[in-house]
């Protein structure tokens, strides 16, 4: 897909205008705006400290979790603020879910932990239970490989099996936007193939951020690529520009790795 | 000190490389247009033998190049400059096989008189070496400016070739007994056409090198081949 010629036809799914955040006195993000498009992969990279999780840990309030921080500008889903009064948190983290760097099963069975947000959402039916996990796990490429152990611990499966777990977890609860923390960081080789894979697939039906330290990642699954550092997005773009010809130095430098 | 010196310094040798191959492709040129000249033979077979040695600097730096694309990941300007270098090796080692293959109409016309004096194959020779040592002059400085004068020059070449060849074609008309020699000569000349639109592509790799973008430089100038060209109608 011609991703350029294509821009037209994409939308906005979530952006932020002007976003500040303090940790305290530390100015730990400092007037973002980005647009991240529907039903795309855009990739968080930048160094160590820079304000990644930071920024995507703000899309779904889990800052609200943090004492001390405190936010001004913006951060809108479908052109609605995240922290309007009138928004139900508990709703905003089911629409934007999250996976995590570390695979974080629930210490119980498989099919508990992808039921756990249904029927913490009100879901009560067995058989749309039932139908759920398996349209979940079918959906994180992770059922031929549980079907015949649902009901035994999640904590028994592979690290990468746990992460496609994780986000079988997150799909279970019908998201629009998936932010992802180093998904693949604490995995090996192969299950993180497998887990691009898979995101590769999920961006048919949605909108995916995600941090990663691997460039060689960001630069085979995402569409758009946005370089922090600092606290400050550098520059932001389609991904084949951003790795072909960035246009700030200090992003060519990070990305081949030039550092004095 | 920066990170990847390693790598820096594996770019540098690649850089080093690029040059001294370019250096033998301009002896080449000059050596088969001096043998031409000068009927001289040796220089010719000398000439002809050369090419393996620059076949090999072709081999040598692919080799290299793909190794670092293999080991090193490279993105952005690392990325282009190997890139550059992968195509650049290509046009420099074709015109290093033209001049092989004058070299070997050389000696294949070693016990002729010429049918006439050489004027404007040698004038046409030293326009495309002057092309091919800008190009790899431009490539070896980084210069965009440079690299554009090259292709802008290709014009002057191809309507010395237009010229040649139609002086060949009305010579070849009036005297039957030019037909084998003067054909020798078209393929000279077109030899020397094909190393300057070589050394053009030589400079669009460089300009790509430096902005990213690979245009086609000869386009932009809207050059139209089939305007001035006697033979396309």
């Amino acid at each position: 897909m011609d991703l350029a010629t294509d821009d037209n036809k994409i939308c906005t799914r979530i952006c932020t205008n002007n976003l500040n955040l303090f940790y305290g006195d530390v100015h730990a993000l400092k007037n973002i705006t980005v647009d991240m498009d529907e039903k795309r992969i855009t990739a968080l990279i930048g160094p160590s400290g820079c304000g990644k999780s930071t920024f995507i840990k703000t899309l779904n309030r889990m800052n609200d979790l943090i004492p001390g921080v405190r936010i001004t500008g913006d951060v809108l889903l479908d052109g609605t603020s995240i922290f309007d009064k009138s928004c139900d948190v508990v709703e905003l983290r089911k629409k934007v879910g999250m996976v995590f760097q570390k695979p974080n099963p629930f210490p119980m069975s498989v099919f508990d932990n992808i039921a756990y947000g249904p029927r913490v959402h009100g879901v009560k039916s067995k058989e749309r239970l039932a139908e759920i996990v398996e349209k979940s796990l079918r959906d994180a490429v992770l059922w031929d490989e549980v079907k015949d152990r649902l009901k035994q611990s999640a904590l028994g499966l592979s690290g990468g099996q746990q992460q496609r777990m994780c986000i079988a977890r997150v799909l279970a609860v019908e998201p629009e936007v998936v932010l992802m923390d180093e998904p693949t960081s604490a995995l090996d080789p192969i299950s993180t193939l497998k887990i691009e894979d898979l995101i590769d697939e999920l961006k048919s039906n949605y909108t995916i951020i995600i941090v990663t330290h691997n460039m060689q990642q960001a630069g085979r699954i995402s569409d758009k690529t946005a370089f922090f550092l600092h606290g400050e997005v550098v520059e932001y773009d389609f991904t084949e520009k951003i790795f072909n010809k960035p246009e700030d130095k200090r992003t060519e430098d990070y990305i081949t790795g030039r550092f004095g | 000190m920066l990170t990847r010196h390693s790598f820096d310094e594996e770019l540098h040798d690649l850089y080093l490389e690029m040059i001294s191959m370019g250096t033998c492709v301009e002896e080449s040129i000059d050596n088969s247009i001096l043998a031409l000249k000068k009927q001289d033979i040796e220089l010719a077979i000398a000439v002809f033998k050369n090419d393996d040695i620059i076949d090999e600097f072709e081999q040598k730096i692919e080799r290299k190049c793909l190794n670092l694309i293999a080991r090193q990941s490279p993105l952005a300007k690392d990325l282009r400059t190997i890139t550059a270098a992968l195509k650049i090796i290509t046009d420099m080692e074709r015109i290093a096989d033209h001049s092989a293959d004058i070299a070997e109409i050389t000696i294949r016309m070693a016990n002729q008189k010429y049918i006439k004096p050489l004027v404007h194959i040698p004038q046409m020779a030293e326009m495309a070496k002057r092309m091919v040592n800008k190009s790899i002059d431009a490539y070896v400085r980084q210069d965009v400016e440079l690299a554009k004068q090259v292709c802008a020059s290709d014009d002057d070449v191809d309507d010395l070739f237009n010229k040649i060849i139609l002086e060949l074609v009305n010579l070849m008309k009036s005297d039957v007994g030019t037909i084998e020699q003067a054909v020798d000569f078209m393929f000279i000349t077109k030899y020397l056409e094909r190393m300057a639109d070589h050394a053009t592509n030589i400079g669009e790799w460089v300009v790509y090198n430096v902005s990213g973008e690979h245009e086609h430089l000869a386009q932009q100038l809207h050059r139209d081949d089939r305007k001035n060209n006697p033979f396309v109608r």
